[in-house]
């Protein structure tokens, strides 16, 4: 699991290994980095995921290697 | 140069005026933004009006006074996604000619860390296109903006982010 921004900081690192069991969805990928670093963020159910560099939905079914990135509310873009 | 362009027409960098060319660039860089030459990449003599907005470091958030900042990415996800934009408003208004820019890395007060520019033919595409444009990288893009004030710093959008903005405004309220 990757960690950006203020998830990096809080968890103090920015990659997690993590083990799921088969047929694990985002949503357990997500369940099992808040019990490891629960300070990243106090509700995991309106956290943004990636997978593989794309937006998912939190049942999106995890493949063996699948790069998965909590993604914290973006500030891009500058100004206002 | 940090920089990929896509479905870049060449007869049309190369300015022959009887292409019609997708002319897209997208780039994500640390080093600092040239708003002339990136508005040079979507200037063709059928394009009549040319858009160019500037996001610019401000100096205060609220009543804190900002003293610089810090832009971080997840690429290639960022310059994807506004690869992805650049797209969306190919097929909203018929735009072939659009680049993007964002900078990384840290910004003192006046840089410009965004660069979108946008050429139509007539007016109101480039305007609208720049407009939807700069509201999507603010809602899709992976990339965070960390303020760094006198005694503190913040990642925008966090949590503590919403806190302290909440407490510039109690501290506006309590203010005679």
């Amino acid at each position: 699991m990757k960690l950006f921004a203020s998830y990096k900081e809080k968890a103090g690192r920015s990659d997690i290994e993590l083990s799921l069991q088969a047929g694990a969805t985002v949503r357990d990928a997500v369940r099992e980095t808040l019990r490891l670093y629960p300070a990243v963020t106090q509700d995991g159910s309106r956290l943004m995921i990636a997978v593989n560099q794309e937006y998912q939905a939190h049942d999106y079914a995890l493949s063996d290697g699948d790069e998965v990135a909590l993604i914290p509310p973006v500030s891009g873009g500058g100004a206002g | 140069m940090d920089a990929i362009s896509l479905g870049y027409f060449e007869g049309a960098r190369q300015g022959r005026k009887d292409c019609k060319g997708v002319g897209v660039m997208i780039q994500i860089t640390y080093e600092a933004l040239c708003p002339d030459a990136i508005t040079a990449e979507v200037r063709r003599d059928g394009n009549g009006a040319v858009v160019t907005f500037l996001g610019s470091t401000r100096d205060s958030t609220g009543e804190r006074n900002v003293l610089h900042l810090e832009y971080e990415a997840y690429r290639p996800m960022a310059d994807n996604q506004l690869a992805r934009i650049a797209a969306e408003i190919g097929e909203r208004w018929g735009i072939t000619d659009a680049a993007i820019a964002h900078r990384l890395g840290r910004l003192e007060i006046g840089d410009v860390s965004l660069v979108v520019a946008v050429a139509s033919p007539h007016r109101k595409e480039a305007f609208e296109a720049c407009a939807y444009a700069i509201d999507r990288i603010k809602q899709i893009v992976p990339i965070w903006k960390k303020e760094f004030f006198e005694g503190g710093e913040v990642w925008v959008g966090s949590q503590e982010d919403a806190r302290a903005k909440q407490n510039t405004q109690l501290d506006g309220l309590r203010q005679p």
